[in-house]
């Protein structure tokens, strides 16, 4: 059973009277417990599948299973669900609340999910400190170095508890040491935690980390190679 | 399931963000609930007031005065040339069965002496029903009698003002004192009636037998000359039918014809004072309603605050609706921050308000009454103003896009 299926995905833009195609029929499968990098130049529409993968964003047409739901048959709120409960997703700019400190970021995906306070905290504090940030869970994001603040994402979309993690280039904004870092950290969850992580970059190292990878063109997938291990 | 407490926390912090922004929408609320709070407090004050003067003045009560009135309003002269007499007084309570008690008024300003103090007053002749008709007590003593009234003796009730100017802490009754150096016995003490719908001390009294002000003190162009007759009718139901008896009674007995004026007026006291009391009911529905409009134009501003927080914040919408929030968690999030302002607005209005009303009583001198109920109003009202103005904005943080949210810049 994959725990990811796109049919034939086409996503298309408006932009005035022209449409824009951003992905012309993507299809893909994705096993539970891989560990996917998908690549390919700016503007290859990679950034536009990963927000459809995370449920942030809707397919023009084709159909999006994830654990065999059909991504399509959901309302708003069913959707909300999803990215709360299935998908951690990590951004290149982070995306944490500022004037909030790191572990009220990181409790944030519980409160949503109806989870006490105490609890929130506690699952929090771990979740922080499996990503190597104890002692700085009162830190405000503008207190935190870039590659602190990426760590902080990823806690926070770790914990709770999701299968899946999805990362548009984390390692973006990140020096080589740092990115190699939050790279170690993702390999660790693929092969401890048995949790299954797609992530775009550009940057043949990071892809390296991967055990497949998949290269975009002009919104299809032209090549998917699965690692020989080594 | 919505975590209520967690989200007033995250209220809190984002109205901490922009302080003064926050303040000055508060102020808004403030001013509204604090206006709502004091007008009702002036209006309630001033409808409790009238009710006092009602009840001070005697129920069911209807007044004579010589001369005419038309319907348009007092007519020249009138009131200035005595028409009654005692036995008008007479008639009236043998003849009009809707009457209960009637009394005859000779007064007149007088210089009264005890000792080495004086002071000038108010002296009432009348009969012994003025207490009845009037609704009046006795402290102390006791009132003088109808052969009082038939033998024209020298007693007297003083009034509390009366007593305190020339007594001090000393018991008057049982001392004589002199009113326009006539010796009068003190027989007795009237309790206080406080002021007047004309604010008038209604204290500063002397009331005498009236035949006693005739003979002694103001004398009389006619025999049996009174300046008004008090009556009280049985009943409120019996006010209209006694006001027409009377009219046809002294109609009769002044001998007025048809097409001639008459030359007494009746007037319906608790009619008017009624009427009194409506309209200030009336007026304190219309500042209350005045004031709302403030209360309702700070929801504006709350509403405008939010809208703009709305569109600061999309990004900020975006992460937590990328991280789960729902429509309702998104919209709760909006809500509650407006009640929070409208809320801390409302109590601070409270205050603002109360102590405003404190102040207008002081300055003005008016009563004002605040009632626990109209503090509960003004506070709900602020609750439903940040409920109704938060919601709209709150409803179209919900609906945003996320994609686009994050998107936002
Ligand atoms: N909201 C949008 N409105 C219109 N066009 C868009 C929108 N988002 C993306 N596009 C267009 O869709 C195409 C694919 O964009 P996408 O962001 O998926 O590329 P990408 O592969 O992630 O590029 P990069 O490596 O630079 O991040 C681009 O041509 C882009 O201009
Ligand atoms: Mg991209």
């Amino acid at each position: 059973m994959a725990i990811i299926e796109a049919q034939e995905i086409t996503k298309v833009y408006r932009l005035g009277d022209i449409d824009l195609n951003a992905l012309n029929g993507v299809s893909l499968r994705i096993e539970k417990g891989e560990f996917v990098a998908v690549m390919g130049p700016s503007g290859s529409g990679k950034s536009t599948f990963m927000n459809i993968l995370g449920c942030l964003d809707k397919p023009t047409n084709g159909n999006y299973f994830l654990e065999n739901i059909d991504i399509g048959d959901l309302n708003r709120d069913e959707l909300a669900a999803i990215r709360n409960k299935k998908i951690g997703f990590i951004f290149q700019g982070f995306n944490l609340l500022p004037r909030t400190s790191a572990i009220e970021n990181v409790e944030l995906p519980m409160l949503y999910d109806g989870i006490s306070l105490k609890e929130r905290r506690q699952r929090a504090m771990a979740s922080l400190k499996s990503v190597g940030l104890e002692g700085r869970e009162d830190h405000h994001p503008n207190q935190l170095s870039d590659g602190q603040q990426q760590r902080v994402a990823i806690a926070r979309a770790l914990v709770n508890d999701a299968p899946i993690i999805l990362a548009d280039e984390p390692t973006g904004n990140l020096d080589s040491k740092t990115s190699a870092d939050i790279m170690e950290l993702f390999v660790k969850l693929n092969t401890k935690s048995k949790i299954t992580i797609i992530l775009v970059t550009h940057e043949t190292d990071i892809a390296a980390y991967s055990k497949r990878i998949i290269k975009f063109l002009d919104g299809r997938i032209i090549s998917d190679e699965q690692k020989k291990r080594l | 399931m919505i975590n209520i407490p967690s989200t007033f926390r995250i209220a809190f912090r984002a109205l901490k963000v922009n302080k003064m922004r926050s303040a000055l929408t508060m102020l808004g609320i403030i001013i509204g609930v604090g206006a709502v709070i004091a007008m009702l407090a002036v209006g309630t004050g001033a409808s409790k007031k009238i009710a006092d003067q009602i009840s001070s003045m005697g129920s069911n009560l209807i007044m004579i005065l010589p001369g005419a009135t038309t319907a348009g309003g007092v007519r020249m002269g009138a009131g200035t040339q005595p028409t009654l007499t005692m036995g008008d007084a007479e008639a009236i309570q043998k003849e009009c069965l809707a009457v209960s008690d009637v009394a005859p008024v000779l007064s007149g300003v007088a210089q009264v002496v005890f000792g080495h103090q004086n002071w000038s007053t108010g002296v009432v002749g009348t009969t012994q029903s003025m207490l009845i008709v009037r609704n009046w007590q006795l402290a102390a003593g006791k009132s003088f009698t109808e052969q009082d009234v038939k033998s024209a003796t020298k007693v007297c009730l003083l009034g509390q003002s009366v007593v305190d100017n020339l007594f001090g802490d000393m018991n008057p009754v049982g001392q004589f004192i002199r009113i326009k150096n006539v010796p009068f016995i003190v027989i007795g003490i009237l309790t206080p009636k406080g002021q007047s719908a004309q604010g008038q001390d209604q204290d500063d009294t002397i009331l005498i037998p009236v035949t006693t002000a005739q003979k002694k003190l103001f004398g009389t162009s006619f025999p049996g000359m009174v300046r008004t007759i008090m009556v009280k009718a049985k009943s409120t139901e019996d006010l209209a039918p006694a006001e027409k008896q009377i009219t046809e009674l002294l109609k009769q007995r002044h001998h007025i014809g048809p097409k001639q004026d008459n030359d007494f007026t009746v007037r319906n006291l608790t009619q008017i004072m009624q009427t009194a009391e409506q309209s200030t009911k009336v007026m304190t529905i219309l500042l209350g309603a005045i004031a709302s409009v403030s209360l309702l134009v700070g929801g504006i501003g709350i509403m405008n605050i939010m809208l703009v927080s709305v569109t600061e914040r999309t990004r900020e919408i975006g992460i937590r609706m990328a991280i789960g929030a729902k429509i309702w968690d998104i919209r709760l999030q909006f809500i509650i921050e407006a009640l929070t302002l409208s809320l801390i607005g409302g109590v601070a209005g409270i205050i603002f308000g109360i102590s405003g009303s404190e102040l207008i009583s002081t300055l003005a001198g008016w009563t004002t009454i605040i009632s626990p109920l109209s503090i509960l109003l003004a506070f709900g009202f602020s609750g439903m103003v940040g409920i109704f103005f938060g919601f709209y904005p709150a409803y179209k943080a919900s609906l945003l896009d996320p994609i686009d949210a994050l998107r936002y810049e």
